[in-house]
């Protein structure tokens, strides 16, 4: 026992620190930023995969035609220097920077996107975001197999130039290509390693990735880190004050909570909701807490009874005290929801709102002619705490104030979406972060036999006056249409908004330059580390 | 002896294939499948995907296909991680896991023969008592809860190991070997213990007092191997345990092991991962027992004629 005792103590003693110099602050030094990153990357093909851990890791190895400006919302030159726009908003066309090149020192040319694109789109690859292209003339049909000539869909490169044609004059389209399922891959490299529309395609190993990022790929060790080093051919390079980035991928979000308060990580992207008061106590300097783009919402299975009726719907919402909610349960500054797509103070800012009034929610209830003796409806829910605690509290109101029984069914992740995509609940939560920052993102999902609807409802009003709003130029002619839009989601309620997200992380006070926007996102060549 | 061993191998077969099959069977039986996500893909996209993984066949013929190519070594692609088979995940983890399973079960064989064999030389004192509450404190502290709580004593406290990583920064293997290790420690002290207890009251030790041998002599060479029989006969699940259990340890303290993709696999619908993951924990519990028998029959003269492996 006593030699165990002491051979531990020497373990203990050959592992302490030289000094009291946390990871950070060394990797501080040396410019590189150790980032928290969620979960394992499922790879990092911009057209195959689909979330936020490989979003973060693509910016920094991969550029599209515009950068997402994180002080704005807005878009900066890219790829492209600069762009026109035809005054119908139906053409765009890109000049190219000629400085802009791949890793291996090839300069990236229209061309390329003209591959990519086709890629994207191309059916047999499979790719789940290849919807966001289809504002592209033509591109929903080639898709969709109706039509196999790509030369119809309306991108093509002419010398230094890509245009593109849209099926609509789209004033977020700048903003869509942000988004990396739009960015580049390099040809050559991808049909070197397996063709265009192989998802089995080893372009993205590490000795073979070709990309035309700030940054370019060191390492990638499974359930590790993902490691990334300045990229010396970027055009942007100069101004780039960032030598390197560490991925770490941490899905725990307590193991990254302590590993950040070792000074392991400068980010840890989520804090345990628990310890956001003792945060904002002791560390307020670290914890980040802002708006982001997304709605936590309940979503109404409106081909059921009694969820088709409308009036029985909006006793249901009119029960919900969401400001209980968000102050009890909570506590992360979310904002009251009163609308479905997340108001933005200066630019859309729908008229709609979603009040707590007990005594008209019985009322309606009535009207409904609903006998609350029935059998109970279901609230269905991925298996979280946080979800458990929300339906608890909406149980407790629905039966307070209605008098209806509630019965909460918590089932893993995927059992949830299937059980969601096949109509299989009466009322599911539900969450939606927008693609891009326009309200179209959130408003386009309700239009009838959306894939993401998955309510059941339709409206032909609804549809038609979003259909009348993608060929508007003016933002403010689109932006009166989606409130009108919104006004009658609102008023139908098929989805019951409860609140808009808050992103809450901690960050070092080291990183500088730091912009807290909506979307989350940061491109890695604004920062600074000190 | 041999024999012995060649059969209980070609009993791996059966086993195996039941594995796979039911496994098989219940994965598809699961609700929700690999392509489900929260933006819902087209049913084209969801044909193409199913067509692309072989998944639009009927599933006689998938776990026909899946065991021809598993025979061959080709476990299949993995269904999450696109362009990436499952042996090369697996073989990016295993040894990770191997390693801290193999430090777990020696720290845990260490810590737990020694108590135990300390508190069955001093049964009803001071000396049996502390180590055994401590050692039932230690089975009853999940690793969920000892591995936070050692980290924020010597991580966070003060700061002399690492809370993350394996191999990455010295001393960071400490904390996840103790955290995986201590229940087992806790178990090996007393079976330790109980076994000692029944060998030191039997009649050859009582022999070799008799003869004057001296009492370390007597403990080491004649009462700890059979003593320690109990040990060795658990040890093979014990490992199989560790392996399988490594998951919590691999979580909490960020350890890119095989673990996490076994648990992973299943939330994420990864058919071919799940398999595969269940195949290598198979064959590796199978083998661990196997070789705790053969070991045990060594130590065990009674044993020895069966190979202890009847």
């Amino acid at each position: 026992m006593r030699i165990f005792f002491i051979a531990f103590i020497f373990l203990i003693s050959c592992s302490g620190k030289d000094d009291t110099a946390s990871k950070v602050d060394i990797f501080s030094q040396q410019g590189i930023l150790l980032l928290g990153n969620g979960t394992e990357p499922s790879g990092i093909d911009p057209h195959i995969v689909t979330g936020v851990p490989e979003h973060k890791i693509l910016l920094a190895l991969l550029e599209g035609l515009v950068i997402f400006n994180p002080k704005t919302n807005g878009v900066l030159p890219g790829v492209a220097s600069e762009w026109k726009i035809s005054k119908d908003g139906l053409i765009y066309t890109f000049i190219f920077n000629p400085d802009a090149k791949w890793t291996n020192g090839e300069i990236v040319k229209p061309e390329h996107f003209v591959y990519s694109w086709e890629r994207i789109l191309s059916p047999e690859l499979g790719a789940q975001y290849a919807d966001m292209l289809y504002v592209v003339k033509n591109a929903e049909s080639f898709h969709k197999g109706q039509i196999k000539d790509f030369n119809q869909v309306g991108v093509s490169a002419f010398e230094n130039k890509l245009v593109v044609t849209l099926e609509n004059p789209t004033p977020y389209f700048l903003n869509i290509l942000t988004h990396y399922s739009t960015w580049p891959v390099h040809p050559e490299t991808v049909e070197k390693f397996g063709g265009m529309t192989s998802r089995n395609n080893q372009w993205t190993r590490v000795n073979n990735f070709i990309g035309n990022g700030p940054f370019k790929l060191d390492s990638w060790e499974i359930n590790k880190s993902l490691k990334v080093s300045r990229n010396d051919l970027y055009w942007g390079n100069n101004s780039n004050k960032i030598n390197g980035i560490e991925f770490l991928p941490i899905d725990n979000e307590l193991t990254q909570d302590r590993l950040f308060r070792s000074g392991g990580i400068h980010l840890a992207n989520t804090v345990p909701t628990e310890k956001i008061k003792r945060y904002r106590e002791e560390r307020p300097n670290q914890l980040i807490e802002h708006n982001y783009f997304g709605t936590y919402y309940y979503r109404i299975n409106t081909n059921k009874y009694p969820l088709n009726d409308v009036n029985f719907r909006k006793a249901l919402s009119l029960s919900i005290d969401r400001d209980l909610i968000v102050k009890s349960i909570l506590k992360g500054n979310q904002k009251v929801s009163y609308s479905f797509t997340p108001p933005d103070e200066n630019n859309y800012n729908p008229n709609t709102k979603l009040e707590f009034n007990p005594a008209k929610a019985k009322l309606l209830l009535k009207e409904s002619g609903y006998d609350v003796n029935n059998s109970p409806l279901e609230v269905l829910y991925n298996t979280s705490e946080g979800h458990q605690k929300i339906a608890q509290a909406i149980q407790e109101m629905w039966k307070k104030h209605l008098g209806l029984n509630v019965v909460l069914t918590n089932v893993d992740w995927k059992v949830y979406l299937a059980r969601e995509t096949q109509g299989e609940f009466d009322i599911s939560r539900a969450g939606w972060i927008g693609d891009y920052p326009d309200p179209f993102t959130f408003l386009d999902m309700m239009v009838t036999n959306r894939g993401n609807n998955k309510t059941g409802w339709s409206n032909s009003v609804y549809d038609e006056i979003l259909n009348n709003a993608a060929s508007k130029i003016s933002t403010k002619q689109r932006y009166e249409l989606y409130e009108e839009a919104e006004k009658i989601l609102i008023d139908e309620l098929p989805v019951i908004p409860l609140y808009t997200y808050t992103r809450t992380y901690l960050l070092s006070e080291r990183v500088k330059n730091w912009q807290n926007n909506i979307l989350d996102t940061n491109p890695y060549q604004f920062l600074s580390l000190e | 002896m041999i024999q012995l061993i060649l059969k209980r191998l070609f009993t791996y077969i059966p086993v195996l294939l039941v594995v796979v099959i039911v496994t098989f069977l219940m994965i598809h039986a699961a609700p929700g499948g690999p392509f489900d996500a929260e933006r819902v893909a087209s049913p084209e996209i969801i044909e193409k995907l199913n067509e692309a993984y072989n998944l639009d066949k009927p599933i006689y013929i998938q776990i026909y296909n899946y065991l021809f190519n598993a025979i061959q070594g080709d476990f299949g692609p993995s269904f999450k991680y696109p362009g990436r088979t499952v042996t090369e995940l697996i073989m990016s983890g295993l040894p990770t896991t191997i390693e801290l399973a193999i430090y777990s079960i020696l720290f845990a064989i260490f810590l737990g023969v020694i108590s135990g064999l300390v508190a069955s030389l001093n049964p009803g004192k001071i000396l049996d008592i502390v180590p055994m509450s401590i050692s039932l404190l230690g089975i009853c502290i999940p690793s969920i809860i000892l591995g936070p709580v050692l980290v924020l004593i010597f991580g966070i406290w003060y700061e002399v190991l690492p809370v993350y990583g394996w191999g990455d920064n010295p001393g960071d293997k400490i904390l996840p070997t103790i955290t995986l290790g201590t229940a087992y420690a806790a178990i090996f002290a007393r079976l330790t213990r109980g076994g000692m207890l029944e060998v030191l009251g039997q009649d050859y030790i009582r022999t070799a007092r008799a003869k004057g041998l001296s009492e370390i002599r007597i403990i080491i060479v004649h009462a700890l191997r059979g003593g320690i029989l109990p040990v060795i006969s658990f040890l093979g699940p014990a490992i199989a345990g560790l392996l399988a259990g490594s998951f919590v340890v691999e979580t909490i303290f960020q350890i890119n092991g095989v673990g996490r993709f076994y648990v992973q696999a299943a939330f994420n619908r990864d058919y071919t991962m799940i398999l595969g993951t269940s195949i290598l924990f198979t064959f590796m519990t199978l083998t661990f027992v196997l070789i705790s028998d053969i070991v045990a029959s060594f130590l065990n003269p009674t044993l020895r004629d069966s190979g202890g492996l009847e």
